[in-house]
């Protein structure tokens, strides 16, 4: 396969220009990933409001360019989501990755599914899923309130 | 020297990487095998095999000669006084634990030093730090420059009374940089203080003299030298060896066992507990007659000619950041692509059969000290040529093409 395919350009824009990458002020919820072999690191922050609606999220961290456009992307599309809703999309999004499944949720915009499935091409590198999976599992961490340090490496 | 037939003596080099020819440059993580390493193994458990040292009958007596065979040609291939200082271990980590654990016990007290560098790899550091933690013994580092190196007066700077062992790597898996070993231990001798060498990145690639480099310790790593996994090789001087524990108890390594007490042999025997690798360590045997064959001088000038022209190609693209520029460096290039992780890197130099190792290189200390958290690193071994470099420098070119910069 061309390498092109796991490098498109959504990628390399959110790599490149990510978005929600900051420490937004009304967070109430934060988790910390870390993959020490391959050094990703990634820091959710997220406002989980009373209606268990995702009023805000954000992200700080370094690392190669699919976990960062990861992390970027997952934020762009779960903000102001229902916590349910982002939930099913955090586990559509793992079976892209993992199992190559088409995704199955019927409410995203056109635009939300594009980008999403930008980056269904990692699950042809099996090295590089635990990049792409990071700041999906952190963020479900940090909604349970969790001090664990997420690790996608084992 | 003629690459096209030293590439046709590794079966690896016959199969196709991800469509493409297979251009490795990690020899500095582990080396491939020659066919003569896989014949042998192969051989062994064919015609030759039984457990060595142990019983009477004839298999046994022939796996033992060939097993000692090996250390024979390893004490010629470092020049040791006797054989008796060759110790086989699991890897060269375990060769510095071994060293760490029993020297440790015996003469590193509270408050004495241990002195390592900035350059260290985690091998020659996390041992040291379970006896730091176990013995309350402090551990300086000495620093390295902005070339990549560490001069002998850092290390000069941080010797007092209190040190109890000097532990540097030969060569530096990140930057290259030679270590002046001979220098450092002219130093060391004169305050008698033990030095010991992590020479992962020497022994494969350069000349290994024990007689010259004069160390007390030098750790091994047989999978770097051409060699099968799960063998390294703990050279020690034998002073050291008469005088320390043994480092693991088990089957092999005793004298005299009874209910009240148990007695050692002497080295390597009480230091090799167990079975040890022994298919593996008679492979190696084959590693150290094919280093020979192509003869270590040849091996130097050769890898030296390649990372010159590396050197010069990879330096012309301007958006590549070459880690250290040591004034003696061994067959390594680390470095970095501005505005490109090196896993990036790694996956897309692999799409066109490019193996390089993209991360902290088990040196965090380093990569904290230089602000990164991870490069990328091309290292060379015997069968590596220009035309190598040459794909590699467009895969390079392919990464800036694909990240617009």
């Amino acid at each position: 396969m061309d390498i092109k395919e796991l490098y498109q350009e959504i990628i390399l824009d959110h790599g490149k220009n990510p978005r929600n990458k900051n420490i937004c002020k009304d967070f109430n919820k934060d988790a910390k990933g870390h993959n020490p072999l391959c050094g990703d690191k990634v820091h959710i922050y997220l406002k989980l409001d009373n209606e268990k609606k995702l009023a805000n999220i954000s992200f700080e961290g370094e690392g190669c360019a699919i976990s960062m456009a990861s992390a970027s992307i997952m934020t762009e599309i779960i903000k102001g989501k229902e916590f349910n809703v982002a939930k099913k999309i955090q586990e559509d999004f793992l079976n892209m990755i993992k199992k190559g499944s088409k995704l199955s949720m019927n409410s995203l915009s056109d635009t939300e599914n594009t980008t999403m499935m930008s980056l269904s091409g990692v699950k042809r590198f099996p090295m590089r899923v635990k990049c792409a999976t990071l700041a999906w599992h952190t963020f479900l961490e940090a909604v349970k309130g969790s001090k664990k340090i997420v690790n996608t490496e084992n | 020297m003629d690459t096209k037939d030293i590439k046709s003596k590794f079966p690896i080099f016959r199969n196709k990487v991800n469509g493409k020819q297979l251009v490795y440059l990690d020899s500095a993580n582990s080396s491939q095998k020659p066919k003569t390493v896989i014949d042998r193994i192969s051989k062994f458990y064919s015609k030759e095999f039984s457990n060595v040292g142990r019983s009477v009958h004839s298999l046994a007596v022939t796996a033992t000669n060939r097993f000692e065979e090996t250390r024979d040609l390893m004490q010629k291939y470092v020049n040791a006084k006797s054989r008796e200082e060759i110790v086989f271990t699991k890897n060269a980590t375990e060769a510095i634990n071994l060293v760490a654990s029993t020297y440790g016990e015996k003469f590193i007290e509270s408050g004495d030093e241990i002195l390592i560098t900035e350059l260290e790899h985690h091998a020659n550091y996390v041992p040291w730090h379970f006896i730091r933690e176990k013995k309350g013994a402090i551990i300086k580092f000495a620093k390295c420059n902005e070339r990549g190196e560490v001069d002998i007066d850092e290390i000069k700077k941080l010797v007092t009374n209190k040190t109890k062992i000097i532990a540097v790597t030969h060569i530096s898996n990140v930057t290259g940089a030679i270590m002046p070993i001979k220098k450092i231990v002219d130093l060391a001798s004169q305050k008698k203080i033990p030095v010991l060498v992590d020479g992962c990145q020497g022994a494969p690639h350069v000349k290994v003299d024990m007689q010259e480099l004069g160390c007390d310790f030098y750790a091994i790593s047989c999978h770097k030298m051409y060699g099968p996994t799960g063998v390294g090789i703990l050279y020690a001087k034998k002073k050291w060896l008469d005088i320390l524990p043994p480092y693991q108890g088990g089957g092999g390594m005793i004298d005299q066992v009874n209910k009240d007490n148990i007695s050692f042999p002497g080295s390597p025997t009480k230091y090799e507990a167990g079975t040890l690798q022994t298919a593996e360590v008679v492979g190696f045997s084959e590693s150290i007659k094919f280093i020979e064959d192509v003869g270590i001088k040849n091996i130097m000038k050769h890898e030296k000619e390649i990372l010159e022209y590396g050197l010069e190609k990879i330096k012309k693209n301007n958006s590549v950041k070459i880690i250290g520029e040591p004034k003696n460096r061994g067959s390594i290039i680390s470095f970095t692509i501005k505005g490109i992780h090196p896993h990036d890197i790694a996956t897309i130099l692999d799409e066109d059969g490019v193996a390089i190792r993209a991360g902290h290189h088990c040196c965090q200390i380093l990569h904290d000290k230089m602000g990164l958290a991870a490069s990328a690193r091309a290292s060379l071994g015997i069968y590596n040529s220009k035309e190598d470099i040459d794909i590699l420098s467009n895969a390079i070119k392919k990464c800036n093409k694909i990240f617009n910069n």
